[in-house]
């Protein structure tokens, strides 16, 4: 079994593209005039909702507390992500053939990082939208932000904002532990010979 | 072999007219307070808790507000009036130019109808929760409304008929919704004397075919009974009178029901044996992708002739004006009531069939061959009551038989008939129902006793008082009554459905993406006001909580100004009306992804305001702009705006 740490390699690096089939985070408002929720995806290239009219519902919501509109087009992260996504992933696979775990722990280093700052750019725009309010804002309440939670739950007025991963997100933290094992295992059989 | 002749024969039977026999509730009125008492758990039965949904949905006729309600069951609760013959100023329908034409008709635009008879769309004898038709009496009319909607998606005007009361009736997969006519009128019409009419009076059986995809209908073809005849499809005027008909038309023994085959309708049709006649009708179709109706002149019908079709219609005599016909779930009993009769008979659909066969008949009328009473009779129902109108089906073997005069539900055993248990209604109760219990998969859990008259059952509100529906439960052997509950206009007969057939498909909002009205304004960028000589056109979008424009001027007084409103929003339940100070029609109400057009035709000068009228959001009351007015050849520009924009011109 040789082969095997090289094979958990390359599928970590290849998870990596499961973020273009899955979105990466959502958000979900609940409200009793919501009581199935209002849910907008966050995914690598793009933002989309649970029904097709969900990010114009957000927006209307939104637009009592002067809170900017949520406009795809004007977020540049949704155009060099998934950029940068293709490259990691691209160039995983390929250091998996190599073998060389210091090279895959490498690779993984730059992926957790990226990882982190992915999270902190989010962080700021979730500060942003929360906090840049229109001081025309048919509602305003002096002290109230309405930044959601980076990760949890959060009552914002009458809404619960609930903020967790989806299934991309959890693929990436499958990426670093499956890429994490194959390393171990690759320094273990090369500490071994 | 019941089914298979069941289809190969499909009996078309009809029900008739309620005539007001002024046999009204005389006497009634005391016994009503101390009986109809209600048994302990009866509250708990129809209780439908906060939140929760009811099992059943009930469509019930608004009789002479010409209008369909939806109901739940068994919490009686009233879901939606859905407009069908009459305008309605809540909703703009009929004063919206989209839905005007819904109303024309070749007497012109009318704005009321009587309708007395739903009947939901079925499939293999089930009801399957696509549509349901209804008729409008007095200007003949079938509509039919869309159950994902709840709309009224199509009228269809019927030709040669006077009163289209004795409709609509379905085939088993809706293949036809066929129609009868309560009035014989000169077909074609024309001017003779009323007392001609053993001569030159007629009736029209409507056979209208619906598509099975998309529900529109067409007159396939009718069928012209007798030409010294009688008035109706099923029979009650044999005596062939005009006048004082509540004396004259209830001196025969026995009257008929008539029973046409459509399959053999369909062959003569096919061999070419039907005859054009020219007609006059409108054929009025709603949209939901323009979000408008269309009216189309229609010239001509084909019509059958029963004494040039042999076989197409045979008479089954009936004791005394027989009034409601229904044919039971297994189709083997056609059930007869004779209104003026002591008795329910039951005619025998095997039976018929044998003695058509062989020939067991008794005279004919104009061609048309009566069958033997005694060859066809199938059972009868020893003095159950008196003035039987109407029978439904519990799907267990028993029929429940509605009592006019003596104002009870008599539920009886098919096949033996014994009755079993009798209820009094509240009173002088006309049709009953159960849900699917016309249909050959009835839902017998309730039965609905739909009444004429209340008189002490409820709150007094003046002299006009409402009418109402009763629930009884039938699961046990005796029927309970469980609940009144009052209704719009006069609940004539009523459809029953499992709710679940219905919700799941029930629209939520339309596509904006999908919405091809000629006037829409897909988004607030695409808003403006264009001038057309005198006709002005307001391109405008509504969504929480503003109107795009909602600053007009240059509008002149003698302009005719539209406003077509398309409603922005992709969410459920949020609509927007739309109202303007003058206008002389009514609101708009607008679904999300619809546009709706208000035409207003300011007489004075003056700055007027509009307004949401449909308690959209937290800042409802802040949706609303004003229109310019200023005096006719004034030069005002034309200019339009939203907020602080820049006015546009």
């Amino acid at each position: 079994m040789k082969a095997l740490p090289k094979i958990l390699f390359f599928i970590a690096a290849a998870m990596l593209l499961t973020l273009f089939v899955f979105p990466m985070w959502q958000i979900t408002l609940i409200a009793p005039q919501y009581p199935t929720g209002v849910t907008m995806y966050i995914w690598v290239n793009k933002i989309t909702g649970s029904e097709e009219g969900t990010l114009q519902n957000i927006n209307i919501l939104n637009h009592y507390v002067g809170m900017k509109y949520i406009e795809p087009d004007a977020i540049p992260e949704l155009k060099y992500f998934p950029i940068v996504v293709i490259v990691m992933a691209l160039l995983g696979m390929t250091l998996a053939f190599t073998g060389r775990w210091k090279w895959w722990m490498g690779w993984l280093i730059l992926g957790v990082i990226g990882c982190g700052l992915g999270l902190y750019d989010f962080y700021l725009w979730e500060y942003d939208y929360g906090h840049n309010l229109s001081p025309t804002a048919p509602i305003k309440i002096p002290g109230m932000a309405y930044q959601p939670p980076l990760i949890g739950n959060k009552v914002l007025l009458n809404f619960l904002a609930k903020s967790w991963p989806h299934i991309g997100g959890w693929f990436i933290g499958g990426t670093f532990i499956l890429g994490a094992v194959a390393i171990w295992l690759q320094k273990r059989n090369t500490s071994n010979t | 072999m019941k089914n298979q002749s069941k289809q190969l024969f499909n009996l078309l039977l009809a029900a008739m007219a309620v005539f007001v026999l002024v046999l009204s509730s005389c006497g009634k009125a005391s016994q009503g307070t101390t009986s109809g008492a209600l048994s302990g758990n009866a509250a708990s039965k129809v209780y439908v808790a906060p939140g929760q949904h009811d099992e059943f949905y009930a469509f019930m006729s608004g009789g002479f507000s010409g209008q369909i309600a939806a109901y739940g069951l068994p919490s009686g609760r009233l879901l939606k009036v859905i407009p069908t013959f009459s305008v309605d100023p809540e909703k703009g329908y009929g004063f919206n130019e989209e839905t005007k034409p819904l109303l024309n008709t070749s007497h012109g635009f009318i704005p009321w109808d009587d309708a007395h008879h739903p009947a939901l769309s079925q499939t293999n004898g089930e009801t399957d929760g696509r549509w349901i038709f209804i008729n409008g009496n007095n200007t003949p009319r079938l509509a039919r409304i869309d159950l994902t909607t709840f709309e009224t998606a199509e009228i269809l005007e019927i030709p040669n008929s006077g009163g289209n009361h004795s409709s609509p009736y379905l085939t088993q997969n809706t293949e036809y919704v066929v129609a009868g006519t309560r009035f014989s009128v000169p077909i074609p019409q024309k001017d003779v004397a009323i007392s001609s009419y053993a001569e030159n009076f007629k009736g029209a059986l409507s056979f209208v075919k619906v598509e099975p995809t998309t529900g529109r209908m067409n007159i396939e073809f009718q069928v012209l009974m007798p030409s010294h005849g009688w008035t109706f499809f099923t029979s009650y005027n044999s005596e062939m009178k005009n006048s004082l008909l509540e004396v004259n038309a209830s001196q025969n023994d026995k009257d008929f029901v008539a029973a046409v085959n459509w399959k053999k309708a369909e062959e003569y049709l096919k061999a070419g044996k039907a005859k054009d006649f020219p007609a006059n009708y409108m054929h009025n179709v709603y949209s939901d992708e323009t979000h408008s109706a269309t009216s189309t002149a229609m010239k001509s019908v084909k019509v059958l002739i029963p004494s040039e079709c042999p076989g197409l219609v045979y008479l089954l005599p009936t004791p005394k004006s027989p009034h409601g016909v229904d044919v039971d779930p297994t189709g083997e009993y056609i059930v007869c009531s004779g209104k003026l009769s002591a008795d329910i008979t039951a005619h025998s659909f095997p039976k018929m069939l044998k003695a058509i066969e062989n020939k067991e008949f008794d005279g004919d009328i104009s061609g048309v061959p009566i069958i033997k009473f005694e060859s066809v009779l199938g059972g009868t129902v020893k003095e159950p009551g008196l003035g039987p109108l109407h029978t439904e089906f519990d799907g267990k073997g028993n029929a429940y038989t509605s009592f006019f005069i003596s104002s009870e539900i008599v539920k009886w055993k098919v096949g033996t008939w014994e009755v079993i248990d009798r209820q009094p209604t509240y009173y002088s109760i006309g049709h009953l129902m159960v849900p699917g219990g016309n249909s050959m998969k009835p839902e017998g859990k309730y039965v609905v006793a739909l009444n004429k008259i209340t008189k002490d059952r409820y709150l007094p509100t003046g002299p006009e008082l409402t009418q109402s529906a009763q629930l009884y439960s039938i699961d046990g052997d005796k029927m309970e009554l469980l609940l009144d509950f009052p209704t719009i206009g006069e609940p004539h007969y009523a459809q029953g459905i499992s709710a679940e057939k219905i919700k799941p498909k029930s629209k939520q909002f339309y596509k904006l993406s999908e919405n091809k009205h000629p006037y829409v304004t897909p988004t607030e960028k695409d808003a403006k006001v264009v001038r057309e000589g005198n006709n002005v056109h307001v391109y405008m979008t509504m969504i929480r909580s503003h109107f795009n424009p909602d600053n007009i001027e240059g509008i002149r007084v003698g302009d005719k100004v539209y406003f077509h409103v398309t409603n922005l929003e992709q969410d459920y339940d949020v609509p927007h009306g739309f109202a303007v100070m003058g206008a002389t029609n009514a609101e708009l109400l607008i679904m999300p992804g619809q546009t709706e057009t208000l035409l207003w035709e300011p007489k004075k000068e003056g700055v007027y305001p509009m307004y949401c009228t449909d308690f959209c959001s937290a800042l409802h009351q802040e949706m609303q702009g004003y229109v310019r007015v200023s005096p006719a050849g004034s030069a005002t520009a034309l200019r339009w705006w939203l907020g602080d924009e820049k006015p546009v011109q």
